[in-house]
């Protein structure tokens, strides 16, 4: 039988990667994720792996990329201020096809924020890609079990793709605990790791290079031929959603995250009461399902997008559903309490369902 | 006429197997002398098959894309970081990292310093030709007082600038640190010395003793707007009495 324990999502994001045979991380502390540093900095050790506290998010995604040249699967971990901070490395690792995991535990807010609170701010900042043109892979799960899921499918898109590929939580998906299955994934193949650097003797004494600086390269739109090629592979193959209960809907929520927690609940209060309500999940945030979204779109008439920011995921859903149905948007503002603890809770979205309906 | 065997039987090192060629640096640089010089280095020390170079952005790039190693290269100023990562993930791997002055002094100067501090076991070479090359030759933290650059039409002014920044003996006195020093490559016989400091630092590294850093003065003839030879001139009058050559550090064994 599967074990089956009581864990963190923060901690789960840890064991995954361990579970996905990572054994390198490197992070700088910042609130609400830094106990997936804790439980790095004590585990890799005990099986020949390096933890290291870097000297700031900027360096720890360089450290990041150093460390993939190797070929060896590695992960940084990080939230909404220090994500910013990583951004021209990540655009390096894009470029030049290093891949690796990056874990972002959202918290609340522009600026310095709430100092690591729940919110939901960073949607339109991870799903437009790095600076440069170039998109990686974001999977938002909404679980602890998705999480330890999801880190390691995020490894194998990564390796299969040579692209980095980002896991998105946020602070209540980090903080909550709940029962984790500890089952065993099986991705499928992946391709030899024939790039990495590890010096020439281990390729037969062919050196190697690899290289962020397209100015160098003879054909840039052969570069981007081929990178805009690997999207659309990644698009065609990795586009990830969930529905729920939305066979007989009349009603569509699309929400992600802690918010698409909320809104499971929601839709099962509706349907004790009689409305046909559903859920749509995406779960791969780019590449976003437009298509099923639509197609659920137009079956149900409604849509409400439920989010815990001022306006991101609906414009995603607005460009999916192309103005075909209404498009209506439930926000920070819905919150219970003013405050940086406030929440969406199922009651807020049930009462926005039947006010619209 | 000299026959061929005579100059097989004088040969006293191979020309470098680049792997890109030319190099791409401009007439007089000394850039093309140093990874001429550090591909001997590597090939006198047979590290070759084991070794990945991390080039920076900028003119240091185009050495490290050329040289016949793995290697990495074009972000601009955390080649220290870089490094110190891949040497902490492969450490039977050769790791050396080539900086220009600006990314060691300026923008890469934090993780210059925190890998000097955590005493990675990584090279350093440092290029310090006093000025931002590939972007135009503008103020760098190397830049000697009253130089002018782009960004210093008046020449450098201790009070708008402050004074030139010494990367070696600025970590030398760090307990991580193994080795430090100053070379040049404008006469034959500071080639030769610089090329025994290369040799040192990377033994350093082979031996597990910590962080070691190289620096180069070079000329930068485009920039300084100067004759190679007039370059060597300024070497000599400007730049080495604000550089000293030399070495600022050398340890043979662990601190611990």
């Amino acid at each position: 039988m599967t074990e089956r324990i009581l864990h963190t999502g923060n901690d789960t994001v840890a064991r995954a990667a361990i579970s996905a045979g990572c054994k390198h991380y490197f992070a700088y502390p910042i609130t609400p994720q830094s106990e997936i540093a804790h439980y790095m900095a004590r585990e890799l050790p005990k099986i020949g792996g390096c933890f290291l506290q870097s000297e700031g998010e900027y360096a720890a995604a360089y450290m990041l990329l150093g460390a993939a040249l190797s070929g060896e699967r590695v992960m940084t971990s990080t939230s909404s201020p220090g994500l910013a901070l990583m951004q021209e490395p990540l655009s390096m690792m894009v470029t030049a096809e290093i891949p690796a995991v990056v874990v972002e535990t959202q918290r609340l807010g522009p600026g310095t924020g709430t100092g690591g609170q729940q919110g939901q701010t960073d949607y339109r900042f991870v799903t437009r890609g790095v600076y440069g043109g170039l998109h990686y892979p974001v999977l938002a799960p909404y679980s602890v079990s998705e999480i330890f899921e999801f880190v390691q499918l995020a490894f194998h898109i990564a390796d299969k793709y040579r692209i980095l590929t980002m896991v998105l939580t946020d602070f209540v998906l980090g903080r909550m605990t709940e029962y984790l299955e500890l089952k065993t994934f099986d991705f499928g193949p992946l391709p030899e790791k024939d790039w990495a650097l590890k010096g020439k003797a281990h390729k037969g004494g062919r050196s190697n290079f690899l290289f962020t600086v397209t100015g160098m390269m003879l054909d840039i739109t052969g570069f981007f031929q081929g990178q805009q090629e690997k999207s659309k592979r990644i698009i065609d193959s990795e586009t990830r959603w969930e529905t729920y209960k939305t066979e007989d809907a009349d009603f569509l929520i699309v929400s992600y995250g802690y918010s698409a927690r909320m809104s499971k609940g929601a839709v099962n209060t509706a349907r004790a009461q009689g409305i046909k309500a559903g859920l749509f999940r995406p779960i791969t945030l780019w590449p976003f399902p437009r298509e099923a979204l639509q197609q659920e779109a137009l079956k149900a008439g409604k849509v409400l997008v439920v989010e815990d920011s001022p306006g991101e995921l609906v414009e995603d859903v607005e460009l999916a559903v192309q103005g075909r149905v209404p498009v209506h948007f439930l926000g920070i503002q819905a919150r219970h309490i003013a405050r940086a603890e406030g929440l969406i809770l199922p009651e807020r979205i049930l009462q926005e369902v039947r006010e619209l309906l | 006429m000299i026959e061929e065997t005579a100059i097989t039987k004088n040969l006293v090192c191979k020309t470098p197997a680049f792997r890109l060629l030319p190099l791409g640096f401009c007439a007089g640089c000394h850039y093309g002398i140093i990874f001429r010089l550090i591909d001997e280095v590597l090939e006198e020390m047979e590290l070759k098959g084991i070794t990945v170079c991390i080039g920076g952005g900028g003119c240091s790039a185009m050495g490290a894309m050329a040289m016949d190693v793995d290697a990495f290269g074009g972000p601009h100023g955390p080649g220290t970081a870089i490094a110190s990562a891949l040497k902490r993930v492969c450490p039977d791997n050769f790791i050396f990292a080539i900086q220009g002055d600006g990314e060691q002094g300026a923008i890469g100067l934090g993780s210059f310093v925190a890998a000097a501090v955590r005493g990675e076991n990584i090279t350093i070479i440092t290029m310090n030709n006093a000025c931002y090359g590939m972007t135009g030759g503008q103020l760098a933290p190397t830049t000697p007082l009253g130089m002018v650059t782009p960004t210093t039409p008046e020449g450098r002014d201790q009070e708008m600038a402050g004074f030139p920044f010494h990367g070696p003996e600025l970590v030398a006195p760090l307990r991580g640190v193994a080795y430090a020093a100053r070379g040049t490559v404008h006469t034959p016989a500071n080639r030769q010395r610089s090329k025994k400091m290369v040799k040192t630092a990377f033994q350093k590294q082979l031996q597990r003793l910590g962080f070691a850093v190289v620096e180069f003065i070079c000329a930068c003839p485009t920039n300084w707007r100067l004759s190679p030879v007039d370059c060597a001139r300024y070497i000599e009058e400007k730049m080495i009495p604000e550089f000293p050559l030399g070495e600022f550090k050398n340890v043979e064994k662990n601190e611990g």
